[in-house]
């Protein structure tokens, strides 16, 4: 017996989409890597739960045996591997596809009105100032031709007490920002004029400002924006980021906490510096 | 149409049940008609403070499924007689309260009373944040503590995140109370000050209750302190942050540490 199906004519749903995952970054030596790794796990249990991390060898430059071995090394991790970006390689069918064309996001790359990003998490990523590089991982567009966005609002949690936007890029958040409420803002710089509560946290794709005092955590070129800075009146941060690269506030000096500060990267990592 | 004042303060132990019952009892005495509704479903308290836990029969879950009428509810107390209280269910848990059932409750009680003070339960989960749902105006509860102060401020967040006012893009109105406030150690340093928690919740302050052992012992003894001790300085507290409640203008004056006689002669100094 034989069943005719149905010819329908039903088209095939084929979309090209861009979105944002994070790239690890290994840097030999492995071990000391993995034990960098293993302490930011450490600090942010569940980070990597359930997102699409790159992995970024072009910089390690590994054998072909050794790549099967690293991405089992995060398997224990919890880390899932969804693409592997190596230059001129050819990988086995265990091992996640072979990346190309891959570029980093910026904000000029991505398209206005482009909001409410697929997960843009801008927590922090990276390392501390000062030391040598151990590991880091950025936000990275998988660009494909077509960019498929969703309209909305930046995202917050909760309440966005009297926000309003001054031009395309900006947001600025005229009340104090409370423990608990996270401000995402994937297009620009935060202005925040009141005080940034600890346990709240901002992501911006560009600069942040705050005229109060900074307890929580800050985020900015989350995106990847190099020249992105932090500036606030009195720096009681929890953690300060800026494209990936990070600093908490056990590892700030002395010398720039409670007073005005802005942090920036100057082709070493990240620093922070007193306002004058 | 009364005022919906919600009591809350996400951390639990810091005063909350103790101050609602201090402060419904101060308004309360200027003859206001004041009820104090317990939100803690489950773990109240209330009506041990105010000494009214063997008159309770009905209770708030009860009025919100219809097995009894509000005005069976409600306890007169003994001592003032615009003073009620509408006790929570001891045996049941949060999930027994409804928005739409509290919602009715909260709307007769406004009819009735002037002032509605709701004792939420710690936390930022369901209880608290139906106790803060209707409200008007909230008093958070801080001890000069950086875990109590941080909690609060999470509680501002959602105060002017959950609330009906909030949704409908309206402010509600907040007030700081800072409770178990020890002069000696914050002179010395071991708590936050005042301006400190100012500076951080940056809502206007509406009293300093100085650490006293009477108000535990009050608490204890089923009376509010501004009932039974009302000479007291905790009690006077009480009564003033009452006042500044009720929109009077009167200056906050931080507790300093009362420097014994000895002290003095000995040029012991206190920081």
């Amino acid at each position: 017996m034989t069943f005719a199906a149905p010819l329908e004519a039903k088209s095939i749903r084929f979309r090209a989409r861009s979105f944002v995952a994070f790239t690890l970054t290994p840097e030999a030596p492995m071990v000391e890597w993995l034990q960098g790794l293993d302490h930011w796990i450490g600090n942010s249990p569940g980070y990597f739960a359930g997102r699409p991390v790159l992995l970024d060898l072009n910089v390690l430059k590994p054998r072909p045996s050794e790549i099967a071995a690293l991405v089992t090394e995060l398997g224990t991790r919890g880390i899932r591997i969804y693409a592997i970006e190596l230059e001129g390689a050819s990988l086995g069918p265990e091992l996640p596809p072979l990346l190309v064309g891959a570029k980093e996001a910026t904000t000029d790359g991505l398209l206005p009105g482009r909001k409410g990003q697929d997960e843009v998490s801008g927590k922090p990523e990276g390392k501390a100032e000062g030391r040598a590089p151990d590991h880091r991982m950025d936000a990275r567009t998988d660009a494909a031709s077509v960019a498929k966005g969703k309209a909305g609002a930046s995202k917050t949690d909760e309440s966005e007490p009297q926000v309003s936007h001054y031009d395309s890029g900006t947001l600025m958040i005229k009340a104090p920002i409370r423990s608990g409420q996270a401000i995402m803002h994937p297009h620009g710089d935060v202005i925040v004029l009141g005080s940034v509560a600890s346990g709240s946290e901002i992501v911006a794709a560009g600069s942040i400002h705050v005229y109060g005092t900074l307890r929580g955590r800050a985020s900015a070129g989350a995106l990847g924006n190099t020249g992105a800075r932090i500036f606030c009146r009195r720096n009681e941060a929890e953690l300060l980021s800026v494209d990936g690269w990070y600093i908490t506030a056990e590892e700030m000096e002395g010398v720039s906490r409670g007073k005005p500060v802005q942090a920036f990267l100057d082709g070493e990592g990240l620093r922070v510096e007193t306002l004058s | 149409m009364g005022k919906v004042v919600v009591v809350t303060s996400g951390k639990g132990g810091v005063g909350k049940t103790t101050s609602t019952a201090a402060l419904g009892a101060a308004v309360a005495k200027t003859g206001k008609k004041v009820a104090l509704v317990d939100f803690d479903v489950g773990l109240r308290n209330l009506d041990l403070i105010m000494g009214a836990e063997r008159r309770v029969v009905f209770d708030l879950v009860n009025v919100i499924q219809g097995t009894a009428k509000l005005s069976q509810a409600l306890i007169r107390d003994k001592r003032v007689d615009t003073l009620f209280l509408l006790p929570a269910s001891q045996t049941r848990d949060k999930d027994a309260l409804t928005e739409e059932g509290v919602g009715e409750v909260i709307d007769k009680l406004r009819s009735v009373f002037d002032y509605v003070f709701c004792d939420s339960p710690a936390g930022i989960e369901r209880g608290a944040q139906l106790a803060m749902r209707f409200a008007d105006e909230a008093v958070i509860v801080t001890n000069p503590e950086v875990s109590s102060v941080r909690d609060s401020d999470r509680i501002i967040g959602l105060l002017d995140a959950r609330t009906m006012r909030a949704e409908q893009g309206e402010q509600i109105a907040k007030h700081v109370l800072v409770t178990r406030y020890d002069a000696g150690r914050a002179a010395r340093g071991e708590m936050l000050s005042i301006d400190d928690v100012l500076e951080i919740l940056s809502v206007p302050l509406l009293g300093i209750i100085p650490e006293s052992q009477d108000v535990l012992r009050a608490s204890n003894l089923g009376s509010p302190v501004t009932l039974s001790e009302p000479l007291n300085t905790a009690a006077k507290a009480y009564i003033d942050a009452a006042r500044r409640l009720e929109g009077e203008d009167l200056p906050v004056v931080v507790p300093f540490e009362r420097k014994g006689f000895l002290d003095r002669l000995l040029g012991r100094r206190a920081a």
